[in-house]
């Protein structure tokens, strides 16, 4: 059970599911992602409530720009990739390739988040502010908890990318990682239905 | 492990407020909920003398809307759900036969959490801007247009902390049911208490994020001027009532399924039986569970959701009776032909099952919608969910302090004085809230402040009132009995009750460190009766005595507590003392987050209790 008990033998092609803990850790995981699932859910529900509430501000249809959420998306997606590489080279235990493709994540990420900032920045020149409308305010909010999560995210991954760096690839680290890709992939998925409910529904409805 | 000898064990306060053990933490919530318990029944008994003649003035308009507020935000977030979150961590681990719970560290964190955010929502009385639009807070009541002053933002802000811990808190004890169980312990050997606080857990996880997305909201209207509730720039009243309420409705079961587990635990014990129909009773708990998300809109009936709405959720809330009444009848056919004990815990809980049918057939006559009309905001509907939640829940938790009492402390409470706790407790209880329906179908609105002379409601609201004082005198009697049980040795062996059927009855009272110094095998439901049936004098171990992983003792989870703590109180007064205030909130935040990358970056490879100390352990027991 001890949490160290693989690292002097051979790392085992799962690692992180060697130990109890990490076991545990990926159970947890799942249903605090099941948690998110209705947090996000009653957020939408807010947003599909409030969304025709524009009072004197923009539009959906006037606001929305396809080219920006489209190269958004883009980056997004690709990062949600590219975190499945970083788990297959842990699965190989080459560490070095695991750092490398984390890197790309975070780099996607960042820029994805770059993006939303200027795109919200862009927004309120418009006249979209938080508290224009019920529109806006739960359209911050919405895409903002995402923005929250990746901002969360990134953090998250460049520490455990540190601890890589200083420690290596062992039973500790290797749960950290796994639980990261289920995290990114998870904010994928949310950002997916973003594009559906917000934008596309947005630009079309 | 050579490193794994340096962790410190600490000692007195400092234990305390490190600990990451289970039956510590249990502790922890049990005397954090009951301190609150003792203010939220303070609130009451003020509400009760306030409402003991016409139009007296005991206290004011103002103070009586606080009063009514923060006796149900206590009551149902700092009371009750702590209280059982303490029988959880202190017996959960100890009935599936496991050493810890799966996250020692978060434990500790959910705590920590829930009693910061329980401690900043009641500093608001020392600085005078108390929550006062009801504990359900509806828009737009609660916002910045009819509540100028800080009341709602304490509620939005403390919930929000105490519902992290909470949530959490959740989490753990799943993964600890599903993956922490002993050999052999299976889902369908595991005790009730076991299986109720599962499903509880799932609500959990399920209803609380709900609350805290409109906790969000309201607290972003507030704060940043949104307008989620406000009607005048788009925003929808009726939206924080639905989001309210699907997670409010599911909280009602999180909170009695627990109390369901301690009833069946208790019957079972002392009718010497085994629980009747326990696949049946499995059944109804997962079944409670799932229908519990279905009728949240029937606390919206007067709402105008419209006909079909309200006959969807006025069926489904019907439903709800056929897996209770399932339960009841199981308790009853648990007893029949037992050789029942009347211990204090088997009385709360015999006493219990007519008491809960009781809230439960009012619960189905408010069902009826177009009955609801008239029941509605009436005192009926405070009748009503007084007898599930006290007649119920109450009953339940003072069950499960007699009966677990010796099990967490080595020491049997005093059967003697408990009697009198029932006695007092039981009759005032219904002394209060039986003529409560009485008032509310003569038409006296919940929530009113004062009525007049001559309308026939004077006499029920005096009874009502001396039946609260007599509840009161029966928590007072609890209290004194627990004080003078505390001054006596430790002499509660193993099984006190004789008559034990689960694991947490083979080990020592109170329990070591440990737990198990061997991991028993499980053999069949009520484990341990099964042994003693088969004359064995202790259960069959799956693995020789030696050395056990423990988790280290940790600071973090206080401090992440504190500065959720500090930047709440930074970001509240924002907007009145300006930048300061922004950066104290974001100091806080910036504690928490802290702690958080420290435990990440921290490895805590724990400690082992050396084989000679759990020899000596056993020596000393022996």
């Amino acid at each position: 059970m001890s949490s160290h008990s693989h690292v002097e033998g051979q790392l085992p092609h799962e690692p992180e599911r060697a130990t109890l803990e990490g076991r545990n850790k990926i159970t947890g995981f799942w249903l605090f992602l099941g948690g998110e699932t209705v947090l996000f859910g009653t957020l939408f529900a807010a947003y599909l409530t409030l969304r025709g509430q524009v009072m004197d501000g923009p539009t959906p249809n006037e606001l929305f720009d396809f080219l920006l959420v489209a190269i958004a998306t883009a980056l997004l997606l690709t990062s949600s990739l590219t975190s499945v590489f970083a788990l297959q080279a842990m699965h190989k235990h080459d560490t070095k390739g695991l750092l490398a493709w984390l890197l790309v994540t975070v780099v996607l990420g960042a820029a994805f988040l770059g993006l939303e900032i200027y795109e919200f920045n862009h927004y309120v020149h418009l006249g979209h502010k938080f508290s224009t409308s019920a529109f806006s305010t739960s359209f911050y909010t919405l895409v903002g908890f995402h923005g929250a999560h990746v901002a969360f995210g990134l953090l998250w991954a460049v520490l455990i990318m540190l601890q890589l760096k200083n420690r290596g690839l062992n039973t500790t680290t290797a749960p950290k990682v796994y639980l990261f890709g289920m995290y990114w992939h998870f904010i994928d998925v949310v950002w997916v239905f973003i594009f559906t409910v917000v934008y596309l529904m947005g630009k079309v409805g | 492990m050579a490193h794994a000898h340096t962790v410190k064990r600490h000692t007195g306060i400092m234990d305390w407020l490190t600990t990451v053990d289970h039956k510590k933490i249990g502790i922890l919530y049990m005397l954090a909920g009951g301190i609150f318990f003792l203010i939220g029944g303070l609130e009451a008994i003020l509400i009760r003398l306030q409402l003991m003649y016409p139009q007296s003035e005991v206290v004011s308009a103002q103070t009586y809307n606080e009063l009514i507020t923060m006796h149900g935000t206590t009551m149902i977030f700092l009371a009750a759900m702590p209280m059982l979150f303490g029988f959880m961590n202190a017996i959960i681990p100890l009935q599936i036969g496991a050493r810890d719970v799966a996250y020692p560290f978060v434990n500790a964190l959910g705590f920590w959490t829930f009693f910061f955010g329980g401690l900043l929502l009641n500093i608001s009385f020392f600085v005078g801007s108390v929550p006062d639009a009801g504990w359900t807070m509806y828009a737009p009541l609660s916002g910045t247009t009819h509540t100028e002053h800080f009341g709602t933002d304490y509620y939005v802000i403390g919930l929000q902390i105490s519902g992290i811990g909470t949530l959490i808190g959740g989490i753990n004890f799943l993964v600890t049911i599903i993956n922490m169980r002993a050999p052999g312990m299976t889902f369908m050997r595991m005790p009730m208490f076991t299986w109720a606080s599962f499903i509880t857990s799932a609500l959990i996880l399920f209803a609380f994020p709900a609350l805290t997305v409109g906790l969000a909201a309201l607290m972003f209207d507030r704060l940043f001027s949104g307008n989620f509730f406000d009607p005048s720039a788009g925003g929808n009243v009726v939206l924080w009532e639905h989001i309210f309420w699907i997670f409010g409705h599911p909280e009602v079961y999180i909170l009695i399924l627990p109390a369901f587990g301690i009833i069946s635990e208790v019957v079972s014990t002392f009718s010497r039986k085994r629980l009747f129909g326990y696949s049946s009773m499995v059944f109804a708990t997962i079944l409670i569970g799932f229908l519990g998300f279905m009728v949240w809109a029937h606390h919206m009936f007067t709402t105008g959701l419209g006909p079909i709405a309200n006959a969807l959720f006025s069926v489904a809330t019907m439903l709800i009776a056929v897996p209770t009444g399932i339960k009841i009848f199981n308790w009853l056919f648990t007893l029949w032909g037992g050789s029942i004990k009347f211990t204090v815990a088997n009385l709360f809980a015999i006493g219990f099952i007519p008491t809960f049918v009781m809230g439960g057939v009012t619960g189905v006559m408010l069902s009826v919608a177009p009955a609801d009309y008239q029941y509605h905001d009436s005192y009926f509907v405070v009748a009503h969910f007084h007898y599930v939640i006290v007649g119920g829940l109450i009953m339940g938790i003072f069950a499960g302090l007699h009966y677990w009492w010796p099990k967490m402390f080595g020491r049997i409470l005093s059967e003697k004085l408990g009697l009198w706790t029932f006695w007092t407790f039981y009759i005032g209880f219904h002394l209060t809230f039986f003529v409560q329906h009485f008032l509310g179908l003569l038409g006296m609105p919940r929530r009113i402040w004062q009525y007049l002379d001559g309308m026939g409601l004077n006499e029920l609201n005096f009874i009502s009132t001396i039946g609260a004082l007599l509840m009161g005198v029966g928590t007072i009697l609890l209290v004194i009995n627990i004080i003078i049980t505390n001054s006596k040795p430790k002499t509660a062996s193993n099984d006190p009750w004789e008559d034990g059927r689960t694991l947490e009855w083979t080990i020592p009272s109170p329990a070591p460190e440990y737990n198990f110094a061997q991991t028993p095998l499980v053999r069949a439901y009520d484990a341990w009766w099964e042994e003693k049936m088969e004359g064995n004098t202790k259960m069959t171990p799956v693995e020789p005595i030696g050395p056990i992983h423990m988790p280290s003792p940790s600071i973090l989870p206080f401090f992440m507590g504190l500065g959720l703590f500090i930047a709440g109180f930074g970001f509240m007064y924002a907007r009145e003392l300006g930048v300061v205030s922004l950066v104290i909130g974001i100091a806080g935040l910036a504690i928490t987050f802290i702690c958080m990358g420290l435990r990440s970056w921290i490895d805590d490879h724990g400690f082992h209790i050396e084989e000679e100390e759990i020899l000596k352990d056993q020596g000393v027991k022996a």
